[in-house]
C-alpha cells in the first residue's frame, strides 16, 4: 500500500497539532462547576427509565407493571437487532410503563419504564469477565451491547455498531476525546481528573476490541490537573501506547471530525467516517463505561452530569442514575437561584431548551444548565440576510450557511446537496454570530428532514416507474411473442400449402401417366 | 415538584451582533474622514450629511409603511442611514438641497425597497443615488470647493447654508469664485488639452499623492477601514484587492508612459478610491459572499476604476466600477464556492 495514503499517514495522529477552519473562541465558565469533587446523587423516591434515549427505534420493554427488578436488570431491549438495551438505574418495582416527558431533542413526551425504589439500591447478579486480555473481540463487542453502552459525549450512538465496524475495517488508531469544547460542561473533565485509570483500562479494552495498536487520548490545553493525572494512569498500566495530547480550545473542536483534522492534518471524507482513514473515536466517558462494563459486569446505568449555571446555586457534577428526574439534581446542587429562566439539557451551543424539570437525566445528559435572563438571548426578531459571511467564516464544515438557508428557503432540495447540506454538524456557530439572528440550524435540522423525506419519497416514485416500464416492456413483449406465434403458424399453413399443391401435382402427373399407359 | 421553563433555540447565548451594530460601527468609522472634510473644505458636508440622512430616513419609512414592513425594528437598524451619509460624502459641499432629495429617492426607494428592502439589493443604494444624479445634474455635482488653506473666497456657516438651500452662491460671488476642480478633473482637463502629467501637477490643489485635504481624509477613511477589519465587520479580500488591482496597474501605466498616466500612489489617494474600497466594495449585500469572490470582487472594482479613469468619460470611475462589479457579484458567486470540509 501507498505511504502517502490518508490511512497511512493518520498514523501519526497527535505527533504534531493542525488547525481546523472556522470555529469560535468562547468563554469556557467550566471553573463553577469544578470546584467541588463528584458526589453521588441521592436516591430518588420515582425514577423514570425512557425507552427512547437516541435517535432512531424506540426500545420494547421486556418488564411489567409490578415487577421487582434489581439493580442493573434489563428493562428493555430492541428486539429486532438485539442491541438498544436499557437497565434497571436501582431496584424497587416497577409501577408503571407510561407516558412521561422525556429528554429528547424532539420535546415530545415518551414510553418510560417507572420505577418505585425499595431503597435497597441491591445489584443483580453481575458476570465480570476476568481475563479480557485474551477474549475475542466479538465477545468484547456482545458485552458492549448487552451493557447498554452508548457514545456519552452526547451523540448517544450504540457503541458495539461503532466497535464492531471498526474491528471489520481494520483500525489503527484509538482516538478518546476528552475535549468537551463546550462552555460550561466539566464532566469529562472532573472523570479524567478522578478516574484516569478506569479511562486508560477502557482505552486499552477497546484498543483490544477494534485491534488498534495505539490509542491518543485528546484533552484541552487549559486541563493542567487532568494532564498531570492521565499521564501518571498511563504509567502506571504500564501501556508505551497510550498518548495524552493537548489541543488548543476551540469550539467545537470536540466535534469527532475537527478533532481528528486537529490530530492528523487530514479530514475524513465528506459522507466518509473516521474509519476511512484507520481512526476510531470514543469519548472518555465512554471508555470508563466499556471498562466497568468487561471488567466488573456492570450495565450503562449512571453518568456524571454537570449541573451549573448562574440558575443553580451550588453548581458541581454529580454521578446521576439514568432516570433520575432533573429537578433532584437541581436540589441537590442547592435549587434555583432567583432568575432562572432557562432550563437546557446540553451545552449552551448545542444543547436543547427542556420545557420542565421533571425530564429525567437519560445517556445523553451530560450537562444540566440553568441559565438566568441575562445569559440567554431575548426572543430576538428576525432580520433579513445582510450577507455578511460571518457564518462562512466560522463554519468548521466550510459551508456557506448563507446560501445554504436560502435555497431551503426556496426549496431548492439540488442546490442543498451541492453546497453540502448533510456535511453540517449543527454545531451553532453560523447562529452564534448571525447579526439578523437567523435560526440557521433550525433551517438546516428541517432542510435535512425534508431532503431525506425527498429522497425517500423519489426513491419510491422511480421504484413505481422502473415497475410500470417492465410491465410496458412485458405486454409488448407478450404482444410481439403473439405476433410472432401467428406469424409462424401462417408460414407453416402456407408452406404446408405448397407441400399439398406439389403432391396433388405429383399424384395428377400419376394419373396423367397412368391414363396414358391405359 | 417539577418546576416549568421557558423554551427557546439554541445558541442560548445573548446576542453576539445586531445588524444595527454592524451599520453603527461603520458610520462610527466614517466620523474621523467626514470631521477632516469639515476641517479641509468646510461646513458643507455636515449639511450635506443631515440633509440626505433627514430624506433618507422619510423614503425609508414611507417605503416601510407601503410595504408593511416593521416600522421600528427596520428604521432601528441604521441602514438608511448609512447610505445616506455614504451618499453625502460623495457629493460636492456646496450641492443644492435637490440633489440629496433625488440621491436618496433612487437609493431608498428605487434600488433597495424595489428591489425587496435590506439584504435583497442588488446594487449598492449609496453609489445608485450618486450615480443618478451625477448624470442628471452635472453642473450641481461639480460644485467642489478647494481646501480653506488655499481658498480666495471661503463660505462662512450662513452662507454655506444658504447656497445649499437656495441653489446660488452668495451675492456678490459667482460660481467660478467659489468653486475648484477636484485634482482627478484638474489632471483629466489638462491631459486633454495635451499637457503632461508633471505640468497638471503645478496646480495649487496637488498635495504629496492626491490633492491638498483630499489625502488626508482618505487617510482618514483607511484608518476607518482598518478599524472595521480589526472589528471584523468587513473582510481584507475587496479592499486589498481593489487597492492592490490599481497600484499594481496604475504602476504599470505610469513606468510605461509616465507623461500621461499619473504615479499610482495618485491615483490610490485621490478620488472615491479609499472610501470605495473600505467602506463600498465591502458592502456584503450587494458584493460577493465567498472570501475569494470578494478578491474577484475588488480586483474588477479597482480595474473598471483605472479604465473609466484613464479612458471614459468621467474623471472618477469608483462608483460605476462598482456598480459594473454589483451586477456580477452572483455569477463570481457561483463560480467561487470554497472547497467542503473532506472534499
Amino acid at each position: 500500500m501507498n505511504q502517502s495514503d490518508p490511512y497511512h499517514l493518520a498514523r501519526h495522529a497527535g505527533e504534531q497539532l493542525y488547525h481546523f477552519h472556522g470555529g469560535l473562541r468562547l468563554r469556557h465558565n467550566k471553573k463553577m462547576s469544578c470546584e467541588t469533587p463528584v458526589e453521588k446523587a441521592a436516591l430518588a423516591t420515582r425514577y423514570y427509565v425512557p425507552l427512547l434515549q437516541h435517535s432512531g427505534q424506540q426500545a420494547e420493554p421486556l418488564v411489567s407493571a409490578g415487577q421487582h427488578v434489581l439493580k442493573g436488570d434489563v428493562l428493555g431491549c430492541f428486539s429486532q437487532l438485539g442491541s438498544g438495551y436499557i437497565h434497571a438505574p436501582t431496584s424497587g418495582t416497577v409501577t408503571a410503563i407510561a407516558l412521561h416527558p422525556n429528554s429528547h431533542p424532539s420535546g415530545k413526551d415518551g414510553r418510560c419504564v417507572v420505577i418505585k425504589p425499595d431503597g435497597l439500591d441491591q445489584w443483580t447478579e453481575l458476570d465480570p469477565l476476568s481475563d479480557w486480555q485474551h477474549a475475542e473481540p466479538g465477545q468484547l463487542v456482545d458485552i458492549i451491547r448487552k451493557k447498554g453502552i452508548v457514545g456519552l459525549g452526547g451523540a448517544v450512538f450504540p457503541t458495539d455498531f461503532k466497535v464492531s465496524e471498526a474491528s471489520e475495517r481494520g483500525i489503527h488508531t484509538l482516538v478518546l476525546n476528552g475535549s468537551e469544547c463546550e462552555p460550561y460542561i466539566s464532566c469529562d473533565e472532573m472523570l479524567m481528573r478522578e478516574q484516569p485509570d478506569s479511562i486508560v483500562l477502557g482505552a486499552r479494552i477497546l484498543q483490544k476490541a477494534i485491534g488498534a495498536n495505539r490509542t491518543v487520548i485528546a484533552i484541552e490545553d487549559q486541563m493542567g490537573v487532568v494532564d498531570q493525572a492521565l499521564s501518571a494512569a498511563v504509567k502506571r498500566s504500564d501501556a508505551n501506547d497510550i498518548d495524552v495530547v493537548k489541543v488548543t480550545t476551540i469550539y467545537p473542536e470536540g466535534g469527532e471530525k475537527q478533532l481528528i483534522k486537529v490530530l492528523t492534518g487530514l479530514e475524513v471524507p465528506s459522507g466518509g467516517r473516521p474509519t476511512d482513514l484507520g481512526i476510531l473515536c470514543q469519548n472518555v466517558a465512554t471508555a470508563t463505561a466499556v471498562a466497568r462494563a468487561v471488567t466488573e459486569g456492570k450495565p450503562l446505568i449512571e453518568r456524571i452530569v454537570t449541573v451549573t449555571g448562574n440558575g443553580v446555586r451550588r453548581p458541581r457534577n454529580l454521578l446521576a442514575q439514568i432516570g433520575l428526574p432533573i429537578s433532584n439534581l437541581v436540589d441537590q446542587c442547592g435549587g434555583y437561584s432567583q432568575g432562572a429562566a432557562r432550563l437546557v439539557l446540553g451545552g449552551p451551543m448545542m444543547g436543547y431548551a427542556l420545557s420542565t424539570d421533571a425530564n429525567p437525566v437519560v445517556k445523553a445528559a451530560n450537562c444540566i444548565l440553568v441559565l438566568t435572563e441575562n445569559d440567554i438571548r431575548p426572543a430576538q426578531p428576525e432580520m433579513p440576510c445582510i450577507r455578511c459571511g460571518e457564518c462562512a467564516r466560522v463554519c468548521p464544515a466550510l459551508l456557506l450557511p448563507q446560501s445554504l438557508q436560502a435555497a431551503i428557503r426556496n426549496e431548492l432540495w439540488d442546490d442543498t446537496a451541492d453546497l453540502g447540506l448533510a456535511d453540517c454538524i449543527e454545531c451553532g456557530c453560523c447562529d452564534f454570530v448571525c447579526p439578523s439572528h437567523i435560526p440557521l440550524v433550525e433551517w438546516f435540522r428541517f432542510g435535512k428532514s425534508s431532503l431525506h423525506a425527498l429522497n425517500r419519497e423519489r426513491e419510491l416514485a422511480s421504484k413505481a416507474r422502473e415497475r410500470f416500464e417492465a410491465r410496458e416492456a412485458r405486454l409488448v413483449k407478450i404482444k410481439q411473442d403473439r405476433k410472432h406465434r401467428i406469424e409462424r403458424k401462417k408460414k407453416a399453413l402456407q408452406e404446408g400449402k405448397g407441400r399439398q399443391e406439389k403432391i396433388a401435382a405429383a399424384v395428377e402427373r400419376v394419373r396423367v401417366k397412368q391414363e396414358k399407359e391405359t | 415538584m417539577s418546576r416549568s421553563f421557558d423554551t427557546g433555540g439554541a445558541p442560548h447565548f445573548p446576542p453576539h451582533i445586531t445588524v444595527s451594530g454592524v451599520m453603527l460601527q461603520v458610520i462610527y468609522a466614517l466620523l474621523p474622514a467626514i470631521a477632516a472634510h469639515a476641517w479641509f473644505f468646510g461646513p458643507g458636508i455636515l449639511f450635506q450629511i443631515l440633509l440626505a440622512v433627514f430624506f433618507a430616513i422619510g423614503f425609508e419609512a414611507l417605503m416601510l409603511k407601503i410595504r408593511k414592513k416593521p416600522m421600528r425594528l427596520f428604521l432601528g437598524d441604521f441602514s438608511a442611514v448609512t447610505t445616506a451619509i455614504l451618499f453625502a460624502l460623495c457629493v460636492p459641499p456646496l450641492a443644492p438641497w435637490w440633489v440629496a432629495l433625488f440621491g436618496m429617492l433612487f437609493a431608498i426607494v428605487v434600488a433597495k425597497h424595489l428591489y425587496g428592502g435590506l439584504g435583497h439589493n442588488m446594487f449598492n443604494p449609496a453609489m445608485v443615488g450618486y450615480v443618478v444624479v451625477l448624470i442628471s445634474f452635472p453642473q450641481a455635482m461639480t460644485a467642489w470647493l478647494p481646501p480653506l488653506s488655499i481658498a480666495g473666497n471661503s463660505l462662512g456657516l450662513g452662507d454655506t447654508l444658504m447656497t445649499i438651500l437656495s441653489g446660488n452662491p452668495p451675492a456678490g460671488l459667482s460660481w467660478d469664485a467659489i468653486t475648484e476642480a477636484t485634482p482627478l478633473d484638474t489632471i483629466r482637463t489638462s491631459v486633454a488639452s495635451g499637457s503632461m502629467i508633471s505640468e497638471a501637477r503645478q496646480a495649487p490643489v496637488f498635495g504629496d499623492f492626491g490633492g491638498i485635504g483630499w489625502e488626508w481624509i482618505a487617510n482618514w477613511y483607511a484608518v476607518g477601514g482598518v478599524w472595521l477589519l480589526w472589528r471584523r465587520i468587513i473582510s481584507w479580500q475587496a479592499p486589498i484587492a481593489m487597492i492592490g488591482s490599481v497600484l499594481a496597474l496604475g504602476t504599470i501605466a505610469w513606468l510605461a508612459d509616465p507623461g500621461n498616466n499619473p504615479a499610482p500612489l495618485q491615483h490610490v489617494f485621490s478620488g472615491a478610491l479609499i472610501i470605495g474600497a473600505f467602506f463600498i466594495a465591502t458592502d456584503p449585500v450587494s458584493g460577493c459572499a465567498s472570501a475569494r469572490g470578494r478578491l474577484v470582487f475588488g480586483a474588477g472594482v479597482g480595474i473598471i476604476t483605472l479604465m473609466i479613469r484613464r479612458w471614459g468619460g468621467y474623471p472618477d470611475g469608483v462608483a460605476f466600477a462598482v456598480l459594473l462589479m454589483n451586477m456580477a457579484a452572483p455569477l463570481i458567486d457561483r463560480y467561487t464556492q470554497p472547497r467542503k470540509f473532506g472534499q
